[in-house]
């Protein structure tokens, strides 16, 4: 059938295993998932915590492995020319098209996190019966919770992450004036200012004055900052992937949407900081409107 | 690079090539279809009769475990019609299938991301599938909290490990949809072929692009949502849970805003598939195509500002329901401007009416019927009488099994022969289309009165007063079986009979869309060479 001469200059890609091998990937994970969470439950008569991590494990090594696989084909096809002009135009708007499904991920952290500090709630004591709950206005931040002075690290923070969105755009024009040398430093402070803005999150969580369960104020903060987190360990590898194929010599200063996709994604993250930032160390530490 | 086109299994397993996976898809979506149409019918056939006794004698169990047995049924049977029959069947199907040839183009802008939105859809299938065999609520299996895991049904009502798999299920479909939704929309952003501006796009190209769009912004927050669920149950958190300042109703406001998308995202691309097929048989091209692609971005757009009109009975604030009436029932508008523009499109046109007419014009009819008690229950004041009664569940059903599903059977009809070539013969498909449409309706029909009456939704028995209505609606489920049957039977001699033998155009000067300009079956990769369209003044 691919006799007839193509004249276009679209990307039609070969036939590939990693999608496949993706989703098996995904699904171990997610089965193994399900009995590390829940060790006693049994399968068959074995008890999960015979195999539950395990296959969580596997699933996930898996799932890496697939990821690298099939990036390293990307740039392979990247770096033999399938990337005409009007592929990588589809290439900009899947990135963007992705970065806004992440933007609505995020709205469903914050909704939680607004929900609980606008309309503060607990139950009126004794009752308890779960389908039985009258609930009461309660203060804010809840009870027994101390929240963060935002001055003191988040701010710290704050300015990493804003110096290292300074340090990246840098490091685009650099590339776009083909000045390499600069381009490395830079995306180099890139890296290690975001490694740098995880390890003191780490040790920000590790001096909490709340633990993790049990209270809606740690649930809405861990999990709405647990997952910027998460994205800003991502947003960091995918640079620091950046920074190995400028050693490699793969961006020109024409060409090089793989880092123009990697500073986006670090824009991103850093908007979602500043609305944390904002919202949650910030206003959040005390009640709405006052 | 292009050009390799494997065999055997790698063919579908390692596909690139959108045609494929549209085929696989479809498959996916009928074999699903069938298990969650079995699901209705083990429903249908307990609630022939007043008392429990149809579940406990099939599957040998007590009335107790029947009672969880049915919960759980409703449960499958509602999350496998959404995420497993009607989206992949009209989005992942006819979209993959069709929309790169309607554009213009040679392939979806991602092959390779597109086969793994695919191939999501089987292990997220699977999760599912366990998730009813493995403990749920304590000592039973399954999840029966029904489809929309409303807490705290889905945190401690179900503390077995049967809800954590819904939920990862829920997680993989949802990747899948996200996938598929970034691949259309930059494929009809990027690829449309010269000349082929937007307002020059096919409806089907249109609604499939407005859906993508849906999805993109509106799973990211049920995936939000399922994943506290998932942390409240395994991890401590208390986002549903008062005892933790938390808020049970929370979760219905995050689930919402993606499930009322989520109908819409079901609906838009069946309103794109008759609009190809009203004008195909009407010999017409269709009426006001400009205002029907904008009163889909409309339908689009409003359906994100609605979705409390599914909590009228939680407490909302009289302010915050009266909005949601109002903005509920302007969705009203661009939906009338659908209506009558088919209407109009078939007025004075020379109408042939072949089996995807007849289901299109059911369609219509169908839909405007869905669609008006969908007013009714628009009003707070109404709906606080018929909240989670039958009363829904008919209405739901004329808008989705007589709305996407008609429309699911309209598209099959219309492009089998395009898709393989082969022809169904038209006497089985219009008996086919005639036995179901009786079918369903028998089904549904009288789901109104039972609601109008009082009976509430999701209940295993109910008491003798409800008993001829609900007599008359399962005898409808079996003719509708005859119609299930008949389905299998056509396409099956379709596929595997009958002669290849379909022209290009196989409906003749009503047919103007790019797809009837190829070979039926297309070719592997189609338009090496573009075509043209600036000279064209169709759509």
């Amino acid at each position: 059938m691919a006799s007839e001469e193509v004249k276009h200059d679209y990307h039609l890609v070969d036939p590939s295993p990693w999608p496949a091998v993706g989703s098996l990937a995904a699904f171990l994970a997610t089965f193994g998932g399900v009995y590390a969470m829940k060790p006693d439950a049994t399968l068959f008569g074995v008890k999960g915590e015979v195999f539950g991590l395990y296959c969580f494990w596997a699933g996930l090594l898996m799932l890496f492995y697939t990821a690298f696989a099939w990036w390293k084909d990307v740039i392979k096809e990247a770096n033999t020319g399938d990337h005409t002009p009007v592929v990588r135009i589809g290439l900009r708007y899947g990135m963007i098209l992705f970065i806004a499904s992440e933007v609505m991920f995020f709205v469903a952290w914050f909704w939680a996190f607004f929900n609980a500090w606008l309309f503060p709630i607990v139950p009126i004591p004794d009752v308890t019966a779960f389908w039985d709950v009258i609930t009461m206005e309660a203060p804010w931040p809840p009870e027994g919770i101390e929240t963060f002075d935002p001055w003191h690290l988040p701010f710290m923070n704050t300015l990493i992450l804003l110096l290292s969105g300074t340090t990246v755009t840098w490091a685009h024009h650099s590339m776009l004036e083909g000045d390499r040398d600069m381009t490395k430093q830079m995306l180099w402070f890139t890296v290690l200012l975001g490694a740098l803005f995880s390890c003191l999150q780490g040790f920000e969580y590790s001096h909490a004055a709340f633990g993790f369960s049990g209270s809606i104020y740690s649930a809405s903060f861990y999990m709405a900052t647990g997952f910027h987190g998460f994205h800003v360990l991502i947003g960091t590898i995918f640079l620091a992937v950046c920074l190995g194929r400028l050693y490699k010599g793969h961006f020109s200063p024409e060409h090089h949407f793989g880092f123009e996709a990697a500073a986006w994604y670090w824009h991103f993250v850093d908007v979602v900081w500043l609305f944390l930032f904002i919202f949650i160390y910030i206003l959040g530490a005390s009640p709405f409107g006052g | 690079m292009a050009g390799a086109t494997p065999t055997g299994w790698k063919r579908w397993v390692y596909s690139t090539n959108h045609k494929d996976i549209g085929i696989m898809y479809i498959w996916f979506a009928f074999f699903a279809g069938l298990i969650g149409f079995g699901m209705s019918g083990i429903i249908r056939m307990e609630l022939a009769e007043p008392g429990i006794q149809f579940i406990p004698s099939v599957f040998g169990i007590t009335e107790d475990q029947a009672r969880h047995m049915f919960n759980v049924l409703t449960t499958g049977h509602g999350l496998i019609m959404v995420f497993f029959m009607v989206m992949p069947a009209l989005i992942g199907g006819f979209g993959n299938y069709f929309v790169p040839l309607m554009i213009g183009a040679p392939d979806m802008a991602f092959p390779r991301m597109n086969n793994i939105s695919f191939w999501l859809m089987p292990p997220s299938f699977i999760l599912l599938l366990l998730s009813t065999f493995v403990e749920g609520q304590a000592g039973q299996p399954g999840f029966g909290g029904g489809w929309t895991a409303y807490a705290p049904l889905s945190t401690y009502g179900h503390t077995g490990p049967a809800m954590d798999f819904a939920i990862f299920s829920l997680h993989l479909a949802g990747a899948s949809s996200i996938m598929g939704a970034i691949n259309y929309i930059t494929t009809i952003w990027n690829m449309r072929a010269p000349g082929m501006t937007l307002h020059k796009m096919p409806l089907f190209s249109w609604s499939v692009l407005i859906t993508a769009v849906l999805l993109l912004l509106a799973l990211p927050v049920l995936a939000g949502a399922i994943t506290m669920l998932l942390t409240d149950r395994n991890f401590g958190t208390t986002f549903f849970d008062p005892a933790g300042g938390g808020d049970p109703i929370l979760f219905q406001h995050l689930f919402w805003f993606f499930g009322h998308p989520e109908v819409y995202i079901m609906i838009l691309p069946a309103f794109g598939i008759v609009s190809h097929i009203v004008s195909t048989f009407s010999k017409k091209s269709i009426f006001g195509y400009l205002g029907m692609a904008y009163a889909m971005a409309a339908i689009g757009f409003i359906g994100f500002i609605v979705w409390a009109h599914h909590m009228y009975t939680v407490g909302l604030s009289l302010n915050t329901k009266v909005y949601f009436v109002a903005a509920t029932m302007v969705i009203a508008v661009p939906t009338g401007v659908k209506i009558f523009s088919w209407v109009a499109t078939m007025w004075g046109g020379s109408i042939t009416f072949k089996t995807p007419m007849l289901y299109a014009i059911a369609f219509i009819l169908l839909f405007t019927v869905g669609g008006v008690t969908g007013v009714v229950l628009s009003n707070a004041g109404a709906d606080v009488a018929l909240h989670d009664t039958y009363y829904v569940v008919a209405h739901f059903h004329y808008v989705l099994s007589l709305g996407a599903v008609f429309a699911i059977f309209a598209g099959l009809y219309y492009w089998i022969g395009k898709m393989s070539g082969r022809q169904y013969p038209e006497w089985a498909g219009q008996l086919q289309f005639w036995v179901t449409f009786i079918g369903v309706n028998t089904i549904f029909f009288p789901q109104h009165f039972l609601g109008l009456q009082g009976m509430p939704r999701r209940y295993v028995d109910y008491p003798d007063a409800f008993t001829y209505w609900n007599q008359i609606s399962s005898y409808g489920y079996l003719i509708t079986l005859v119609g299930v049957i008949m389905f299998i039977l056509v396409f099956a001699y379709t596929l595997f009979f009958a002669k290849k033998t379909v022209p290009d155009n196989q409906w003749g000067e009503g047919a103007t869309t790019l797809e009837w300009t190829l070979s039926s079956p297309p070719p592997f990769h189609q338009f090496n060479e573009l075509p043209d369209m600036s000279k064209s003044t169709g759509h």
